[in-house]
């Protein structure tokens, strides 16, 4: 395998890395916290909300966003270490 | 001014802002014409792609939706943009590097075969087509409401804005348009939620008065009053809900992927000029649906509130005018079925006297609400600025497969650039024609199609994409029979159980439900001809010879970010 082929490899391996990551959170707020356990989480209350509730309609939708800004920024960080920015 | 007259006047002033900018954005290449050039910049792209994604299901009938289905509705919310996590994760970035012009052609060049391409292609056609004949439908209502336009008349008047800047500006026409839907469409959904926050709780942020006590002295949280006006009568608790777990589960994954595998949001990221752009634009345009997508479940909270309050056990007599108002449009209607002149809203269906349809919860909640007129006009030309956007995004992505992918890439590949641009021109034309003749006729099914539309997607495109950039022994083989299996599939539960084809058409339907396959709905469905669209073409693959050697280089560049290019057609 070429040095080039080696930098490719392990530069896909870092992002598939990061993917599991930010997947996992992602499914924990939404099928996790909406879904799965809201009955459970129903018995805490934010304000006026029941905390099972509130991450199915509000919750996990600020949570998506923040997670492809800090993928954004992961990856571009990823792109310059391995020098694929442009 | 009354309402009818702003209604006119911000309706025409916006009507001329789209013409105007298409006029000023017409498409001179193919290239232009299909992605815009290649040179948006993230943020248009942000814009554009949320004011393409944002139709009208999402500005008039969502929050309606949600307002009678409670905690059942958090499925849109969490499914409509889920799926932007999966886009830019999964799929947006590796298929700007590959660049080409649409999703078949990606699906054609990566499993090597026109058999794969054609599939593509239908998939791509039976989505979109069903997509948008809906959208035509919305502007027809609209317009009926407002302008007290007959419905096919306003059908028409859609169509023609419509084709004027689809086709004569393309995708460079449309982005730009989109950019100035955008802003109408948010600016109308927001201000009359935050003066409705403000009458209700005194909280002028929606998403933050959803969760506030009433400001009428009481103390009480908004949510847990509504909680008890609606166990009152009968409904499940607006927190609590009446779906099975496992079909909220099924449904919210079948939306997500659904939305990441809809041709017309995928193409949007064709349109930027580098990889890096592309995963930041399906962040702004995540962010920019949220600002939507958190208000309108407050916008429900506010409206089932309003109405219980002012129709419940109320004289009918004492109605306000808006009352009577959507009821000469026959969406509202009353029955005084025990003749005490009073409205009883209960959710036994022997008893309740009044059928409310959710479409009007959005348009008449300024009225119900006792918003000025200004308001009321605005929140008309924000639907309508969501359901064109909308239109012309998949009218776009239909006249792309007709003219690149069927007759450049497959019938005529010796076509020069001006006359596949031509094609492009003639076949959109053409796809106008079609939707707005399904404007005016809906075949009653349209609603139910729609919904069925991110199944289809799901079931078909989502799979084939993504073992395309993650696996790269994946052939077209095991691409092909996933594709066509899924989608089958799902085409044979939605006949069954949406349908009841095979039991005796749709009076059939209620009672085939104890009859779902693991309880699962058909709207769910496509959660499960995904899986099995990736087992079989995973199994397939193991028994059939692998891609050929260039056919691997291709997947390894496209996981490269750098050097991406502009799209191009060789």
């Amino acid at each position: 395998m070429s040095d080039k082929q080696k930098k490719a490899s392990a530069y896909w391996r870092e992002n598939v890395r990061y993917l599991f990551i930010l997947l996992a959170i992602w499914f924990a707020v939404s099928y996790g916290a909406g879904i799965i356990f809201k009955d459970a989480l129903n018995q805490i209350k934010m304000g006026g909300f029941e905390l099972g509730f509130w991450f199915a309609q509000q919750g996990s939708i600020y949570v998506f966003v923040v997670l492809i800004f800090v993928y954004v920024r992961l990856m571009n960080s990823l792109d310059k270490k391995y020098g694929y920015n442009e | 001014m009354d309402v009818q007259t702003w209604t006119y006047l911000l309706v025409g002033i916006t009507f001329t802002l789209y013409i105007g900018i298409a006029i000023w954005s017409r498409a001179g290449s193919t290239n232009d014409f299909y992605v815009a050039g290649g040179g948006v910049s993230p943020l248009a792209n942000g814009m554009a792609t949320a004011a393409d994604w944002m139709s009208a299901a999402s500005f008039i009938s969502m929050a309606g939706i949600i307002s009678f289905a409670g905690y059942d509705g958090s499925v849109y919310l969490m499914g409509w943009t889920g799926g932007y996590v999966l886009l830019a994760l999964l799929l947006a970035p590796y298929l700007r590097k590959f660049g080409k012009f649409t999703v078949p052609d990606f699906i054609g060049d990566r499993y090597y075969s026109k058999t794969a391409r054609i599939v593509a292609v239908i998939c791509a056609l039976i989505v979109s087509f069903t997509y948008v004949a809906g959208q035509m439908r919305g502007v027809g209502v609209v317009f009926s409401r407002f302008l007290e336009v007959d419905i096919n008349t306003g059908v028409i008047i859609g169509m023609v804005i419509v084709l004027f800047y689809a086709v004569l500006g393309g995708m460079k026409g449309i982005t730009y348009t989109q950019v100035a839907q955008y802003c109408v469409l948010i600016f109308a959904f927001m201000v009359p939620a935050i003066f409705i926050s403000i009458q209700m709780t005194g909280n002028p942020i929606p998403q933050l008065g959803m969760g506030s006590q009433l400001n009428d002295g009481s103390g009480m949280y908004l949510l847990d009053k509504l909680n008890g006006l609606s166990t009152e009568l009968g409904f499940a608790e607006y927190t609590d809900g009446k779906k099975s777990t496992i079909d909220v589960f099924m449904i919210t994954l079948a939306l997500m992927v659904g939305t990441a595998g809809l041709p017309h949001v995928i193409v949007r990221f064709f349109t930027v000029k580098r990889v890096k752009d592309a995963r930041k634009s399906a962040g702004l345009a995540l962010l920019l649906i949220a600002i939507l997508y958190t208000t309108a479940p407050a916008v429900s909270v506010f409206a089932r509130t309003n109405m219980i309050n002012t129709v419940s056990n109320k004289e009918y007599a004492s109605m306000p005018q808006w009352f009577k108002n959507w009821e000469t449009t026959g969406l509202l209607a009353f029955e005084d079925k025990n003749g005490d002149g009073k409205i009883q809203y209960v959710a036994d269906a022997t008893k309740n006297e009044l059928t409310v349809d959710r479409d009007i919860m959005v348009l008449a909640n300024p009225e119900i609400a006792d918003l000025p007129p200004w308001v009321i006009a605005l929140v008309a030309a924000g639907g309508l600025a969501a359901a064109l956007s909308t239109a012309a995004g998949l009218l776009l992505v239909i006249s792309a497969s007709v003219s690149h992918d069927l007759i450049k890439k497959v019938f005529v590949p010796t076509i020069s650039e001006k006359g596949e641009l031509w094609a492009a021109r003639g076949a959109a034309t053409v796809a106008v024609v079609i939707a707005g003749y399904f404007g005016i006729n809906p075949p009653g099914f349209v609603a139910a199609v729609v919904a069925l539309a991110f199944g289809l997607a799901a079931a078909s495109f989502f799979p084939a994409i993504v073992l395309g950039i993650f696996y790269k022994k994946m052939n077209k083989e095991g691409a092909i029979a996933g594709m066509v299996i899924g989608i089958s599939l799902m085409i044979f539960y939605m006949l069954k159980f949406k349908f009841g084809i095979f039991d005796g058409g749709k009076e059939a339907v209620a009672s085939l439900e104890k009859d779902w396959w693991f309880g699962i709905s058909p709207e769910g469905f496509g959660s499960v001809a995904m899986l099995v669209n990736f087992i079989i073409s995973i199994v397939i693959m193991k028994f059939t010879p692998p891609p050929p050697e260039d056919v691997q280089e291709i997947v390894e560049d496209i996981r490269i970010p750098s050097g991406a290019g502009e799209a191009s057609s060789h």
